[in-house]
């Protein structure tokens, strides 16, 4: 096959070829551009994507159910709860499996804080590629105000496997209210900020308002779903269109834009930050507060074992900091009581025959997790539109199949068509309002 | 319309090109004549069906034990608010379907990673070449006869005139 783009075959002789990228600072990850140019007119471009290809899917084909979760973090990394979300949502349509209120309330906290900081990475590089910095530096500081509340319970900020099959892997840290309340006061004055410099900004509007716009109809013939697709003013979203875990009892509006362009996909998550922030509130109200752990002596998990050889053991176990929120009294409000899809809680494996079987038995090869023959189609509202997965399971204790449908894929292939005819300048906003996440698009 | 109503409607209206109809986890599931994918598509995309979305496209190797490789479609009405899946299946010797280029805009990037990955021909497509991985990238990842970990011959540089 000839070795040359289409781009280079379909060159005019006198023009000049570019390439922006793989390496080019504004190709948040690697993606390259290749710009056939007359002047600093752009007549025609190709996207090369595949520079994060870590074969995601292939991977997955050969990890069990519950190892693969950490593949998913890996994917939009940005918002990885949000994956972590949508896998386990779609092992649980797979499972027939219905999770406890505190843990879908958690899950929602969770992928509204993600949501934030999604459209605010998104928007802080977008704003600093067009001379923004200060905005970068604000939108960057409200985002550690969010991983800060995500990490005091999940346990790390980007990594974070949180959401499992089932429910959610720990109980929200004591102090989380405070904590969060004091994150969306912070991030709300950092929008209302950002609002003051770009809204009205003659620089900020020149470069992205009537720049890189796309109609209603090619919007929908690439695929585009999220805060892309509502920028051109059709009000799709998963969470009011399908709607999961409790958004439908939440009130939250899904904003809109008319035009398609940057500066509609910059107002649309804006806005959008707004509501997952009221979302957050609301939420966070409906979670009652955790039941205190019984009083009394806490073992330690040697003294535990050596107590329980001789008869059955009772009263609290200290388990390692790691596993702080997920004690066993716990378990009720955040997993599934179906047991084999969680992890066994672990004061039952130290001191009874029994958990410590289950707990092999989940970890066992061939054993675990194990769901009914059969493909099974799941989405959730991610960062940057229908966060989905299609998984094929024969029966066994990995899936035969796994496929991310991935937003920004979408986004990404109507780059070419957004850029062609405008000038080199007009690529890094449009590029930047499209939100492409490497790990996502290439998987 | 019901969900029922709707699939059946689709199966008159399209007759020998639907092969059969399933459901999976809840969700209908169309199994489509490989020869008819792009004719049923193109009437599925217009109204009164209205799958303006083509929200997904995927493959599942079914080489080994089936002999064959099936294309996963999933389509979406945004004005019924209704997803759509068809599968077709093609022969695993010499895997080729009707490109779909020309109805949705997507659907060139998305057979292009197919093709990368599962090597399935799209017949018609305006730009056959591997998406995610490069030029002179051997064998198709995705296929199950490709090892999990196999290493890719280096390629040379190439010289830029």
């Amino acid at each position: 096959m000839d070795p040359r783009t289409r781009l280079e075959r379909q060159a005019r002789p006198a023009s000049l070829l570019l390439n922006m990228g793989p390496s080019h600072p504004a190709m948040h990850g690697t993606m390259r551009i290749m710009l056939e140019l007359d002047a600093e007119r752009i007549l025609n471009a190709e996207c090369e994507i595949g520079y994060l290809h870590r074969g995601f899917e292939k991977t997955c084909e050969n990890k069990t159910w519950f190892n693969l979760l950490i593949y998913t973090d890996r994917l939009n990394y940005v918002s990885p709860l949000i994956n972590n979300l949508g896998y386990a949502m779609t092992m649980e349509k797979m499972l027939g499996l219905a999770v406890p209120e505190r843990a879908q309330l958690i899950r929602v906290l969770m992928s509204e804080l993600s949501r934030v900081s999604d459209h605010l990475t998104c928007l802080a590089a977008m704003a600093m590629e067009n001379g923004a910095f200060t905005v970068f530096l604000y939108m960057m500081k409200a985002r550690e105000f969010l991983w800060d509340v995500i990490e005091q319970t999940a346990g790390a900020r980007m990594t974070t496997s949180y959401i499992r099959i089932g429910g959610v892997r720990a109980d929200l840290r004591p102090g989380w209210r405070e904590a969060l309340a004091a994150a969306v006061r912070g991030t709300r004055a950092v929008l209302k900020d950002v609002s003051g410099l770009l809204d009205r900004n003659s620089i900020f509007i020149g470069r992205t308002r009537g720049i890189g716009a796309i109609s209603r109809e090619d919007a929908l013939s690439y695929g585009w779903t999220g805060p892309c697709l509502r920028s051109t003013g059709i009000a799709y979203d998963v969470r009011k269109a399908h709607p999961y875990l409790v958004y439908d009892r939440l009130a939250f509006d899904v904003p809109v834009g008319e035009h398609g362009d940057n500066y509609d996909r910059y107002s649309v998550r804006m806005r959008e930050m707004e509501q997952s922030l009221r979302l957050l509130e609301q939420t966070a109200a409906l979670v009652p507060e955790a039941a205190p752990l019984p009083a009394g002596p806490v073992l330690e998990p040697d003294e535990a074992i050596r107590a329980s050889r001789r008869r059955r053991a009772s009263g609290r176990i200290r388990l390692s900091p790691n596993l702080e929120g997920s004690e066993k009294e716990r378990q009720p409000g955040l997993m599934t009581p179906d047991r084999p899809v969680g992890v066994p809680p672990k004061e039952d494996a130290y001191t009874t025959m029994e958990g410590l079987i289950s707990h092999f038995l989940f970890f066992m090869n061939g054993k675990g997790i194990r769901p009914p023959k059969g493909d099974v189609y799941f989405s959730v509202e991610g960062g940057n539109g229908e966060v989905g997965f299609y998984i094929v399971s024969d029966g066994s204790d990995r899936p035969y199949r796994l496929h991310l449908r991935a937003p920004c894929f979408h986004a990404v292939a109507a780059l070419e068509q957004l850029i062609r005819g405008r000038l080199i300048a007009d690529v890094i906003p449009t590029f930047g309002s499209l939100n492409m996440i490497g790990g996502e698009i290439d998987r | 319309m019901g969900p029922e109503s709707l699939i059946g409607e689709i199966r008159a209206r399209l007759g020998p090109a639907v092969e059969g109809v399933a459901d999976s986890f809840g969700d209908p599931v169309l199994v489509l004549r490989a020869a008819d994918v792009r004719p049923a598509l193109a009437v599925l995309r217009q109204p009164p069906f209205d799958y303006a979305v083509l929200l997904d496209l995927t493959c599942v190797d079914y080489a080994a034990g089936e002999g064959r490789f099936e294309l996963v479609y999933h389509l979406f009405s945004l004005s019924r608010n209704v997803r759509l899946r068809l599968k077709a299946s093609v022969p695993a010797g010499d895997p080729a379907v009707a490109s779909l280029a020309g109805l949705w805009k997507n659907a060139e990037w998305l057979e292009r990673e197919v093709f990368d990955m599962f090597g399935v021909r799209f017949e018609g497509h305006p730009y056959p070449r591997r998406l995610l991985t490069y030029e002179g990238f051997e064998g198709h990842p995705l296929r199950k006869s490709y090892p999990w970990r196999l290493e890719q011959p280096r390629l040379p540089l190439r010289d830029r005139d």
